[in-house]
């Protein structure tokens, strides 16, 4: 008996030890997946920093490794929302800038000379990996190893990360999404464990998070939700309360170190939820602390003294809270929070947040190509979660449930839903697989020993293949079980163990069909073919390009845009160092960070007014919008037209939003002014006013000559003006497929002209009327 | 290093901007005359030997000489041009009138005299100079209250004009007694242009018509809106005279004496030629041009130029102004220059002081806001030209380490945080 213990034992152990060595290789392969895939970029186009704030953190990076943490920490940039300046040590996320920095900084002290926008560019790969490993972690706290490898290889390719996360994408999700599921590792982990190192390193992991990304806020709100969840559902643990409480106290004092949370940490709505929590869940011990030492007749006297004493004190606490609180204008919510809440908030409100394209709510279609089958996958991995409910699986339940929500909000947040889906998917998947396996394995056991019976050389062939097939169920059966075994030893109080018998004895029961098995089996490889071949595809083809350089397929060949490049080379070279560039502020960061010149506003929208300013310009006649660049010593205005290639994104789509915003501030700025009976149109049925302003005439100017009828191959018309002059400013620069055009503020004139004469003697038609002559003078008609 | 750079680069196209003549060898400026005939060389002598004595250069030649040209190789020939040729159609060479108005916003300085033979192209530079001559072709300035008394009693069109532009700068110190005559066509100026100046105006009885015949209509231009002399200063400080009479520069008017009607004094000489003599100089810029030099600004205490100030910082700001005399740079004196320190708006407005040497010079702390500032001095005098300096500094927050480290409202939670 005891020889087959024994060696039943070693078994056991031979097996955890292959199990641990190949989930390890896994990993590492999970790794490499999550980190190639995202090369697509470099390959096909270059290494490149891509869109618009990255520019800004490479920037920045820059900065700090040039000049040390404490100047980038004390920077005062004078280049950007001229002449205001921006406090971008105090304004800015410095995780990424610091992660990256670090990076540089530990190539470069191995002797390894690497450039800084190398280091950029390759920085979110490695965080993909890194986040890869962290869900990991996360779904093997939650449902075990076979699901956490699963979820790892689901989330190294999920599309929605991947179009965050390509090299040269170098924003805050970045690494922001590492620190998420990591800080998400680090709480469940403490929960199963109640370890206070564990709960030490969440605050940390929290921080961490603080340091790299607004979207932080979701983790302090989420935690004590489940926190509350675990409460109500009366899981309250001693666990429970050294994950909870420690994060709050350290977490927020870390955060408040960040310098751009600072006081934000105790005084906005966005934290509150927490401290509630807090005082809630130091009630609860109170209670099941008096419980304990408390005969049950006495506690029910307890309770009542307890349950009215601590009612009147919430109710104080309450009370300041909410007096503090409703002396904010926006009762301490910020605007993006309240258009989180309340989805139609900002379109009603901020039109500066409404205009960005990533906070409009998300179609339908955009699920299937961000998330895939996993869309699908989902619902089943909530339901193997509350077989059994555990602490840990009630959270991911919580997660996946508010994440669909705010990805329903913003579609940027759809980068949030990534890690709860391929958290749920990979659970729902290792369980079907381990269902399927398990009942091929126990049947096929027992037609082998029926079929020995039958003996039959004849079947050689076929077992060596169910053999094999074999190897894999039984590895994850092991996985499977092994987990529960572990589980007791940690929470040995608890009855679990009962329960694991119990869900032993159901497990054999639930037996499938072989052939049903077989048949689900081969499905559910397809559905991750499927999974896989639709994420290489858009790796490789929708979220790689850089944006910064554009190419289009064309029965000629391949088309190569690289406008944007040429124009800020050409602002570099051709300007002086002080001029100061007025565009709309999609393209400040890009202007600061490539053509090194100062710009009026940009992608960091922290000034309303300041942004209105500009949009009014540009939704003014020629003299009006001179006056208000001249007072802002504004040089050189650029504007983005793709009008002659058909590049929807350029300034004339996105005009409508400077008329609202500029409207916003200055009233005299209407929007029906620019609308031909609700229609925004460019063409001859369009208004005066927008035949007039600015924007139209910077983006049309000349653009007739190019094919002689001046077709907008954007909006598939002609434009409605097409011959004008500019009188108080002048093209100096239009690039070669006309994407930018830059154009210089003339300077007042030198002589003002008498208001006699010309229009009565021989010259009289040159200004009387301005519009036919120059119809008249046209060279290019 | 570039920030610096760049600040001198500022300033050096601030002051090319002021400096648009020669500045240090006038005696050697040269004056191109286009004259109709070469009759008028003589007959304006007086005029143009008061140029030549104070050193100008000067070149007669006939407006439609087919050899005329302003400039050469894209370098201008001449530092300034009289143009005594109101009856001219076309110029010779490669003058036009754009090329004239182009020597002026190259900052070149310019005298035009009409009359009323005055040509459709003069009268077009003139428009373009803000000045508008009385469209009737054939019309005069009449004025039958303070014509010029002589011995027959003509039609009053030769008039003693004594409504001068009360600027010391521009027709010098010394008074003008004797009225100046004139005769020829009026012109007015837009009251909205700041640009041109009044600087002999006709009286309010004048009006702007044609003697010969019978005043059928009211005049389009009457009394005082009637300009007999205007001057303007272009934005780049290059000066334009246009006046409607060319016999007031000639040798006859400079000589005659002058009697207004109705005034009992008779002068002897009349003011013409004291009159032009003052107003070519301010013309040529021997009056009445500024330069600002040394901007300088530091912190309280030091010596250094800093690239960024600190909010609440003391500071320093000085910067010397000087005056050409005709000869050389003197220090120019006065009470009202003002330093802004500007951002979108002024922040600080400051009236410099000066020690009488040119240096004007003031202290002000940064006030409590940080970014891109400009130490803007904008000084516009009436005859002086503008002053426009700007010059942009950062002014930045505290650093982390520049807050108090520990502050007395914190006290009770410092001993809470130590009882822990």
């Amino acid at each position: 008996m005891a020889a087959i213990e024994n060696g039943k034992k070693e078994e056991s152990v031979l097996r955890t030890a292959f199990g641990n060595v190949l989930s390890f290789f896994i990993l590492l392969l999970i790794g490499i997946l999550a980190f190639s895939i995202r090369l697509f970029s470099v390959i096909k186009y270059e290494s490149v920093i891509h869109e618009f704030d990255p520019y800004f953190n490479y920037r920045v990076t820059q900065f700090l490794t040039k000049n040390g943490i404490y100047d980038f920490w004390n920077w005062f940039d004078d280049r950007t929302w001229y002449p205001l300046g921006r406090v971008i040590g105090g304004t800015v996320y410095p995780g990424l800038t610091l992660t990256a920095g670090t990076l540089w900084w530990i190539l470069n002290s191995l002797n390894i000379p690497l450039s800084v926008e190398t280091v950029c560019v390759f920085t979110a790969p490695i965080f993909s990996a890194n986040a890869a490993w962290a869900t990991y972690l996360l779904t093997k706290e939650v449902k075990g190893t076979g699901a956490g490898l699963t979820a790892a290889a689901l989330l190294a390719m999920v599309p929605s990360y991947i179009s965050r996360s390509v090299a040269g994408s170098y924003d805050n999700e970045a690494v922001a999404i590492f620190a998420l599921i990591f800080t998400f590792y680090l709480y469940i982990k403490t929960l199963n464990t109640g370890s206070l190192f564990y709960a030490t390193l969440n605050a940390l992991a929290y921080f961490y998070m603080v340091c790299s990304w607004g979207g932080y806020t979701f983790i302090i709100n989420l935690i004590p939700m489940h926190a509350l969840l675990c409460i109500v559902t009366g899981r309250y643990s001693s666990r429970l309360y050294i994950a909870y409480a420690p994060l709050v106290v350290l977490g927020t004092l870390l955060a408040a170190l960040v310098p751009v949370v600072g006081f934000n940490a105790v005084m906005t709505s966005e934290h509150f939820a927490s401290f509630l929590v807090f005082i809630i869940i130091h009630v609860v011990a109170l209670v099941y602390y008096i419980k304990g030492i408390l005969s049950p007749k006495m506690f029910k006297v307890a309770v009542t003294l307890i349950v009215s004493a601590g009612l009147a004190v919430c109710g104080a606490v309450m009370a300041v809270l909410i007096a503090m609180v409703a002396t904010s204008p926006t009762k301490g919510w910020s605007g993006r929070s309240l258009s989180l809440l309340d989805p139609t908030y900002a379109s009603k409100y901020i039109p500066i947040i409404a205009s960005v394209s990533e906070h409009q709510p998300p179609t339908w279609p955009s699920y299937f190509m961000d998330i895939n089958v996993l869309a699908f996958l989902v619902p089943a991995g909530i339901i193997a979660c509350f077989l059994p409910l555990s602490d840990a699986s009630s959270f991911v339940v919580l997660y996946i449930v508010t994440s669909v929500y705010f990805s329903g909000v913003m579609v940027r947040l759809m980068l949030v839903l990534a890690p709860a889906a391929c958290i749920m998917s990979g659970i729902a998947l290792s369980e079907a697989f381990s269902v399927f396996t398990r009942s091929i394995k126990f049947q096929l056991l027992n037609l082998l020993q029926s079929k020995k019976i039958d003996a039959g050389e004849t079947i050689t062939t076929d077992s060596a293949v169910t053999q094999t097939d074999a190897a894999k169920p039984a590895k994850s059966e092991g996985i499977v079980k092994e987990r529960p075994s572990k589980k007791n030893k940690k929470k040995e109080k608890e009855p679990v163990e009962k329960a694991t018998v119990r869900s032993r004895i159901q497990k054999k029961l639930l037996v499938l069909p072989l052939e049903a098995s077989v048949i689900a089996i081969l499905l559910l490889v397809l559905l991750g073919a499927f999974y896989v071949v639709h994420c290489v595809w858009a790796a490789a083809e929708a979220y790689s390009a850089p944006s910064i350089v554009l190419t289009s397929r064309t029965r000629d060949g391949l088309h190569v845009f690289d406008d944007f490049r040429e124009a800020y080379a050409w602002l570099r070279h051709n300007t002086d160092v002080d001029d100061k560039v007025a565009s709309w502020w999609d393209y400040g960061y890009q202007t600061t960070a490539m053509a090194n010149r100062t710009v009026i506003v940009d992608n960091n929208t922290w000034n309303n007014t300041h942004i209105a300013t500009v949009g009014t310009a540009m939704s003014s006649p020629e003299k009006a919008a001179w006056e208000i660049f001249n007072s802002l010593d504004v040089k050189y205005v650029l504007v983005v037209f793709g009008g002659l290639v058909g590049y929807p994104s350029d300034d004339i789509n996105k005009f409508l939003w400077m008329v609202r915003i500029g409207g916003g501030v200055f009233p005299h700025i209407k929007e029906p002014d620019y609308l031909r009976d609700g229609q925004y149109r460019i063409d001859s049925q369009a208004t005066p006013t927008m035949l007039n302003c600015l924007m139209y005439k910077l983006s049309y100017y000349r653009f007739v000559e190019t094919d002689g009828q001046a077709f907008d191959r954007v909006r598939q018309t002609e434009i409605g003006r097409k011959h004008f002059k500019l009188t108080h400013f002048e093209e100096v620069f239009t690039t070669h497929h006309w994407m930018v055009r830059i154009y210089k503020l003339k300077p007042p004139k030198n002589r003002i002209r008498g208001k006699t004469k010309r229009t009565k003697s021989q010259k009289s038609s040159a200004t009387a009327s301005m519009k036919r002559s120059s119809r008249k003078r046209n060279p290019w008609q | 290093m570039a920030k610096k750079l760049s600040i001198f680069i500022a300033i050096s196209l601030v002051l090319s901007l002021c400096d648009a003549f020669n500045l240090d060898n006038p005696s050697s400026r040269r004056i191109l005359v286009l004259l109709d005939d070469f009759a008028i060389k003589s007959s304006h002598s007086l005029f143009f030997n008061s140029l030549q004595s104070r050193g100008f250069d000067l070149d007669f030649k006939l407006a439609d000489d087919p050899k005329n040209a302003l400039q050469r190789y894209g370098q201008y020939l001449y530092d300034g041009l009289i143009l005594f040729s109101p009856s001219v159609q076309r110029f010779g060479g490669s003058i036009d009138a754009a090329a004239i108005l182009d020597f002026i916003d190259s900052g070149h300085d310019l005298i035009l005299a009409a009359d009323t033979s005055a040509s459709d192209l003069i009268r077009e530079i003139a428009t373009e100079c803000g000045v508008d001559y009385d469209e009737d072709q054939s019309s005069m300035v009449i004025d039958h209250t303070s014509y010029a008394v002589s011995e027959t009693e003509g039609d009053h069109t030769l008039i003693a004009a004594d409504d001068f532009i009360k600027s010391e700068v521009i027709l010098g110190s010394k008074k003008i007694e004797a009225p100046v005559l004139f005769q020829g066509i009026g012109h007015s100026l837009n009251p909205a242009n700041s640009l041109v100046l009044k600087v002999l105006s006709a009286s309010p009885a004048a009006y702007s018509a044609n003697p010969n015949s019978k005043l059928a209509q009211p005049p389009s231009l009457t009394g005082s809106s009637i300009s007999l002399v205007s001057v303007l200063q272009a934005r780049n400080n290059a000066r334009v005279m246009i006046s409607g009479s060319l016999s007031m520069f000639s040798n006859r008017f400079f000589r005659s004496s002058a009697q207004k009607a109705g005034s009992s004094t008779k002068h002897q000489k009349s003011g013409n030629e004291q009159f032009f003599t003052e107003l070519s100089k301010w013309i040529f810029h021997e009056r009445g041009h500024l330069k600002a030099v040394n901007v300088r600004h530091h912190k309280s205490g030091e010596v250094e130029e800093p690239g960024m100030y600190r909010i609440n910082d003391d500071l320093e700001y000085s910067v010397e102004i000087f005056e050409w005399s005709g000869t050389s740079w003197e220090p120019y004196v006065a009470n009202d220059v003002q330093v802004q320190f500007y951002m979108m708006s002024p922040y600080v407005l400051k009236t410099l002081s000066t020690d009488g040497k040119g240096l004007y010079s003031t202290a002000f702390k940064v006030p409590d806001v940080y970014g891109v500032f400009q130490f803007k001095v904008e000084y516009q005098r009436l005859g002086y030209t503008t002053l426009s300096l700007s010059k942009q500094i950062p002014v930045r927050p505290f650093r982390h380490n520049e807050y108090e480290r520990f502050i007395t409202a914190a006290f009770p939670y410092y001993g809470a945080s130590f009882s822990m």
